[in-house]
């Protein structure tokens, strides 16, 4: 299932620090949201996972065995980038689609040709007339229809419109429901692709924020609307993310360990309690002097 | 589909609840499973697996190893009981507290169920 354990990864770019003793495990088997601002570190990090780039120091083992120079585990890893990384845009797309099929032994060319059709794309063009979204959609195709057993898209949505965004989202669930594996995907227009994810990994600044089941994540926030009075004992103790008032009604998001009892009490005391959408908890994790 | 009023797994916990009191869903009748829900609702099969283990705990559903969740013997009556038991905080108290905002009085609150209540007789 692709287990997957990154041990105090750094690299530099010059003075710039991209990845900052980051350190974490997935088990494998799962949808994993990789979460970051821009210059977060997220692209370097999956560029050092697929060995395509490699630390200044520290490691990367898939199924136990390091990544870097090892065809046996990189062949079984997919990575699709903002590029695409198709090397001749000349090519028609059913040339890119042959080449990448010969050296994915798990390709299905069936599912591949479901996907064109799907994204409105014609295996007759030439890579380079693609638009920026179509180019995107390409990638997406090659990605999900390698069936890598590790499976990794990095803002793979650039430039797709919205229909296009939610087929991909729908295409990845169903795909890694009849064949289950690891995949991650990095992202930060978050909320549209939150319900599939199982877990998210958080990094800020090349350092890990948070790596935790998206429901355990989600429980840790709520908005609570009542009087004033009882909603302010209620976030007692709770980080404030954010607070309104109108008359003696107010509304205050709040972050921190709740339990279901605390839930309960709140409701009978006649407070309305709602979600926090993942997207608010991830700017508020990530924005300057946040959690951390 | 959702409400967004609370976490999409328990509004899934109540759709199976709401579809067993209606009687769309039998007693000892095999719920679909986590992926089909998944699929349907375009969720992680993880947060629909999160509905039935809640549903598990409760005693609604049951696992049969290797063949899928179903509908617990006494599950109809078991919910039918705690819906009973908090019928009166979620419905009837709201009820009071609303009239008395607007100023009707409770005993035509009173007449109007009586009211109802000889409907139903006849």
């Amino acid at each position: 299932m692709m287990k997957v354990d990154v041990r105090d990864l750094t690299l530099r770019y010059g003075k710039t620090t991209a990845l900052d003793g980051l350190s974490f495990s997935l088990d494998g088997g799962k949808i994993y949201g990789l979460l970051g601002r821009n210059g977060s570190g997220k692209s370097t990090l999956l560029s050092v996972l697929a060995a395509f780039r490699k630390a200044d120091g520290g490691d990367v083992l898939i199924d136990g065995e390091p990544v870097f120079e090892n065809p046996r585990v990189t062949r079984q890893i997919a990575l699709i980038r903002e590029s695409v990384d198709i090397p001749d845009s000349d090519d028609k797309i059913e040339r890119v689609l042959e080449f990448v099929a010969s050296h994915r032994p798990n390709w299905d060319a069936d599912y591949a040709a479901r996907l064109l059709d799907g994204f409105e794309l014609d295996p007759k063009k030439q890579v380079k007339e693609l638009s920026r979204g179509k180019q995107s959609a390409l990638g997406a195709i090659l990605g999900l229809a390698a069936r890598a057993p590790l499976t990794m898209f990095d803002e793979t949505y650039l430039g797709m419109d919205a229909p296009s965004r939610y087929r991909f989202y729908d295409e990845i669930l169903s795909d890694y429901i009849a064949h289950p594996r690891t995949i991650v995907v990095s992202t930060h227009l978050i909320e549209e692709v939150a319900k599939i994810f199982e877990e998210v990994v958080i990094i800020d600044k090349g350092r890990l924020v948070l790596h935790e089941p998206v429901e355990t994540l989600t429980a840790r926030g709520a908005t609570v609307t009542g009087p004033a009075e009882q909603v302010e004992a209620f976030a007692n103790g709770l980080t404030v993310l954010n607070e309104r008032q109108l008359g003696r009604t107010k509304s205050v998001t709040v972050y921190g360990q709740m339990t279901a009892q605390q839930h309960q009490h709140a409701r009978d005391a006649g407070l309305d309690l709602e979600p926090v959408p993942l997207q608010d908890l991830f700017v508020y994790l990530t924005s300057k002097g946040g959690a951390q | 589909m959702f409400d967004d009023k609370s976490p999409i797994y328990r509004q899934i916990a109540n759709q199976i609840k709401a579809d067993i009191l209606s009687g769309a869903l039998a007693e000892e009748e095999q719920v679909m499973s986590t992926n089909q829900y998944a699929a349907f609702y375009r969720i992680n099969p993880a947060t629909a697996a999160k509905a039935f283990q809640e549903l598990v705990d409760e005693g609604i559903l049951y696992k049969k190893r290797g063949i899928g969740m179903f509908v617990a013997e006494n599950a109809r009556v078991t919910l039918l009981k705690h819906e009973r038991e908090s019928f009166m905080s979620q419905f009837v108290e709201p009820m009071v507290v609303r009239a008395r905002a607007i100023d009707i009085p409770l005993e035509e609150v009173m007449e109007y169920i009586r009211q109802a209540a000889k409907e139903e007789a006849r």
